[in-house]
């Protein structure tokens, strides 16, 4: 079996895979990380929502040794010293999730979404978020959510500038 | 306010977990030794199975256990229920074929479980699952409702026609006299379209059995635990209910999928002893969620409004067909019955009404309760209806609904249908709603959209509920196997900390703030002070879990029939504290004071007396826990109206919502957050009913809709942001909270408001999913298109 490593939320980590092992199969089975989530098997639905240098990844799209030698970001590993993402904080404060499931992809993707676009209007949100699916939030908090987030963010941009 | 009580917009205490990557849902479950399950499923709609040979996968790497259905036989295994037990007209049950755990001599359905195999690794027995060479010799299927009745294919022998029951509700004679001296009839054909649920977190469950106390322990993807034990052991018999844990954990969304007993979880438990103990994990892909998951709706109807000449309803008569699959789940005798033709008086004094349904068999997937579950059919069709009734007339469709209603000073109202709604102010919804969605500016935006060449249309839907289900004793008359009472405890520790159980399960809701909200609420006790625990059958007590819109109005009633227990214990411990009389205590903000004085007692001193009684009443038990069991006088009826505005593409028949109101009556609102939330996600799938979801079968019975790729789900372009207010409220008056219940609303109300926009816009029906081919078909040909 081939073996593979890479950098998962800033530790080396690595391990031996089938050559068919998906990334999203390496992080939640071998690694325990159990955020990024699996919600379908056509990648659409985008619950497994990584990071893999720098990009908003499906990492049911992905093999686990392609991935190798990158830097991947998990849901687990986007708040740093404990402090959240702005993201995941106006998600909690603007109602932007029920029942979680889609959540940290949801998050991944928006954080992506804020890197490429930083002040999205409600449309540019809309579209991004076409391959997330969410089923609870009919995705009118996840994208105020998102809004807000970008708001924060700029504003604390502008602040430091 | 306070901060955290009732009526504050309080963040969720749940939330921490989710969006740090810390929820613990089933598949996130794992244990040392765990192996896995994958089952084999029927390719064909309708077959006899010659034989299943096991030794074609037997020695396969990993492999550890083959099992089909002689093994259940074998093995003695019960087969999976219905709950409730309907009557045909004639008095006779209704008709049934066994549903086994696996399939015994025939498979039914595309997806129909046939064999199980367990290995070592997940791969490996999805390997051995490709490789099982199963013999099957093909039989005609029977797949269309209209179809079913007199076809040649009978999904189970022993159901004559496919057809399970005939069943009535209303006075016949009366109606057919109304309608006889009618003035105007209006008279419709519709389609309720079918729908697979689709909750984000596919179906999921580990069985382990531990051979050192012969007990069970079964993590699943559940709303209600308690219903799966009690079915597990006492119909299939996995094990005795004391022998068996079930715990639902985190759930990623259900909407009444997760509801239902299926065979998978049985079947896990059961192989997890035939292999001696080590726990057995099944994880669901998405496209075995949409072969094997419940399915929603699927009925096919005539419905008929007799009205006066002024636009009175005089009567209304109704024939459903309804379409269960070829199985019958859990509760899906009572969606089309009891949870459906009881609300087709809707908010309108309709003197008289008649129901008949016929459920039949087909070869497709199980049908039964999706979010709403009933409720959304009767709405949808009352309110096409009563626009097509306006239409014909040339009356507003605001003015026939406000001439019409049940007027706001004749509650409690009997329906011709069975109910009592207690309260109501349908005028006061349905003008608040007209106003924010400026209704009377509508020929305006109408006008200004035609100069861009667009269709504008508005439509009205003025839905009603019978939620907080339900009252033991009228259930158990219609025919429900179970009491549908819920439960709570109350615990504090010594230092004053309160853990609250429920028997009712959050996968999404919010309950573990919600219920917080009530008990800071009630007594005093900080926020950050409370546990909500559920979903463990081992720790809460036996409650009947979440759906209906239920887990309030029942289970938030029992909690506060515990507090109430908690002080009035707190109550006599106090009055011995402050050497007075029990009489004089009040309890407020959390302190026993001695009535007129400055005397009190903080209730946690209280507690902390109860848990070291050194000074304490003499004949008092020690500590403070209190359970308590409350069962509803009747249901709860949230209503609203809601209002849609589209804008029609005639070039392509793209339908875009441009605006959407929604006014709800939910009775009082513990967390208005939450609720709103609730709303838009009924929204959107009750827009995705309307514009975008259609479950397929093709004519052989293969599902057509069978992926994300097929089957249309509601994405974040294809929705507007809402407009919701649900301060409209009267207050319920089966509960001490005045809460109605708000989780099936938007489903329930969103799909009439959209057709009828869209009716509005291009001047005739289109049946839902009303896809931009249906529209440019209804707009660009002669041809009639409402029945296609």
């Amino acid at each position: 079996m081939p073996s593979v490593s890479m950098t998962v939320n800033g530790k080396q980590v690595g391990g031996e895979v089938e050559s068919r092992t998906l990334l999203v199969e390496f992080l939640r089975n071998q690694l325990g990380l159990t955020g990024t989530h699996v919600g379908c098997d056509t990648s659409q639905c985008g619950c497994c929502v990584v990071h893999v240098d720098g990009r908003s990844v499906k990492a049911c799209t992905m093999l686990a040794v392609q991935a190798a030698g990158s830097q991947v970001t998990t849901i687990e590993g986007l708040a740093r010293n404990g402090q959240l993402h702005p993201v995941q904080a106006a998600f909690r404060e603007h109602h932007g999730l029920q029942c979680g499931f889609c959540t940290p992809g949801m998050i991944m993707s928006a954080v992506d979404l804020l890197q490429h676009n930083a002040n999205p209007t409600e449309a540019e949100v809309r579209e991004w978020l076409e391959g997330n699916l969410c089923r609870c939030t009919g995705y009118h908090n996840i994208v105020k959510a998102i809004m807000a987030a970008a708001a924060d963010m700029s504003g604390h941009a502008k602040a430091a500038e | 306010m306070a901060e955290h009580g009732i009526g504050a917009r309080v963040p969720r205490v749940e939330d921490q977990r989710f969006i740090t990557g810390k929820g613990r849902y089933t598949d996130d479950i794992n244990q040392a030794g765990q192996t896995y399950a994958v089952f084999v499923r029927s390719p064909h709609a309708h077959a006899r199975i010659r034989g299943v040979d096991k030794s074609s996968v037997a020695s396969m790497p990993g492999v550890l256990a083959v099992l089909d259905g002689d093994d259940v036989k074998a093995d003695g295994l019960g087969n999976l229920i219905c709950g409730w037990l309907v009557k045909s007209k004639d008095g006779s049950p209704m008709k049934m074929g066994p549903h086994p755990l696996l399939a015994q001599g025939k498979v039914r359905y595309v997806g129909d479980r046939v064999a199980v195999v367990v290995a070592e690794t997940y791969a490996q027995a999805k390997d051995a699952a490709e490789a099982l060479v199963v013999d099957y010799e093909e039989l005609p299927a029977v797949v269309d409702l209209a179809g079913a009745h007199g076809a040649a294919a009978l999904v189970h022998d022993e159901v004559a026609d496919n057809l399970i029951f005939d069943w009535e509700l209303g006075d016949k004679a009366a109606v057919d006299a109304a309608f006889a001296a009618a003035h105007h009839v209006t008279r419709m054909e519709l389609v309720n379209n079918r729908l697979i649920p689709n909750a984000m977190e596919p179906r999921a469950a580990i069985g382990v059995y531990d051979s050192g106390t012969d007990a069970f322990t079964c993590y699943l993807t559940s709303q209600n635990p308690h219903v799966h034990r009690l079915v597990m052991a006492a119909f299939i018999g996995v094990a005795p209910e004391h022998k068996l844990r079930v715990v639902g954990p985190d759930v990623g969304g259900g909407f009444g999928s997760k509801i239902f007993i299926y065979g998978e979880e049985c079947v896990v438990c059961w192989a997890s002893r035939k292999i001696g103990g080590r726990p057995v994990k099944w994880t669901a892909e998405r496209s075995e969620s949409f072969l094997s998951d419940a399915h929603g709706r699927d009925h096919i109807s005539t419905a008929e409004l007799a009205l006066d000449k002024d636009g009175n309803f005089l009567a209304m008569r109704v024939n459903t067909k309804a379409n269960l699959g070829a199985y019958m789940s859990t509760f899906s005798s009572c969606v089309p019955t009891y949870l459906y033709a009881t609300l087709l008086a809707g908010q309108y004094r309709t003197p008289a009404i008649y129901c008949d349904v016929q459920a039949y068999y087909t070869n497709t997937a199980p049908v039964d309760a999706y979010r709403g579950a009933g409720r959304p059919e009767a709405s949808f069709l009352i309110e096409t209806l009563v626009d097509q009734a306006a239409m014909e007339l040339g009356i507003d469709p605001a003015d026939i609904r406000r001439r019409n209603f049940i007027p706001r000073d004749a509650f409690p109202y009997q329906t011709p249908v069975a109910l009592i709604y207690d309260t109501g102010d349908y005028q006061a919804t349905l003008e608040e709603a007209l106003k924010l969605a400026d209704y009377a500016g509508f020929p305006a935006r109408r006008a200004e959209a035609q100069r861009r060449g667009k269709l504008r249309g508005i439509g009205l839907s003025c839905y009603i509920e019978a939620c907080g289900i339900a009252p033991s004793a009228v259930v158990g008359s219609l025919g429900a196997g179970v009491g549908l009472w819920e439960s709570a405890k109350v615990r504090f520790s010594h230092t004053g900390k309160v853990q609250v159980l429920t028997g009712t399960h959050s996968h999404g809701q919010g309950h573990e703030t919600t219920f917080a909200q009530l008990i800071a609420d009630k007594l005093g006790v900080p926020f950050g002070d409370i546990e909500v625990i559920h979903g463990d059958t081992e720790k809460t007590p036996v409650g009947m879990g979440t759906y209906g819109s239920r887990s309030l109005a029942v289970g938030g009633e029992a909690i506060m029939k515990a507090c109430d227990k908690i002080i009035a214990k707190g109550k006599k411990i106090a009055a011995h504290l402050l050497e007075a009389a029990e009489g004089d205590i009040e309890f407020k903000d959390g302190k026993f004071t001695v009535a007129g004085t400055d005397k009190s007692k903080a209730l946690g001193e209280v507690v902390f007396a109860a848990y070291v009684p050194h000074n304490y009443p003499p004949d008092l038990e020690p500590g403070m826990e209190e359970g308590a069991f409350f069962d509803p006088p009747n249901f709860t009826f949230p209503a609203g109206t809601y209002v849609c505005e589209v804008e029609v593409e005639p070039a392509t028949g793209e339908v875009d919502i441009v605006r959407f109101t929604a006014v709800d009556d939910f009775g009082n609102v513990i967390n208005p957050m939450i609720v709103e939330g609730q709303v838009h996600g009924g929204l959107v799938q009750g827009i995705g009913q309307a514009l975008l979801e259609g479950a397929r079968y093709d004519d052989s019975g293969q599902l057509l809709t069978g992926s994300y790729m097929d089957y249309c789900m509601p994405r974040a372009d294809n929705v507007p942001s809402f407009a919701v207010v649900t301060s409209a409220g009267t207050a319920c008056t089966s509960n001490s909270m005045g809460v109605k219940g708000c989780g099936e609303a938007g489903a329930i109300g969103a799909p009439g408001a959209v057709i009828n926009a869209i009716t509005n816009a291009i001047g005739r029906r289109v049946e839902m999913p009303a896809t931009p081919e249906k529209v440019w078909r209804a707009i660009h040909s002669n041809v009639a298109v409402a029945a296609e």
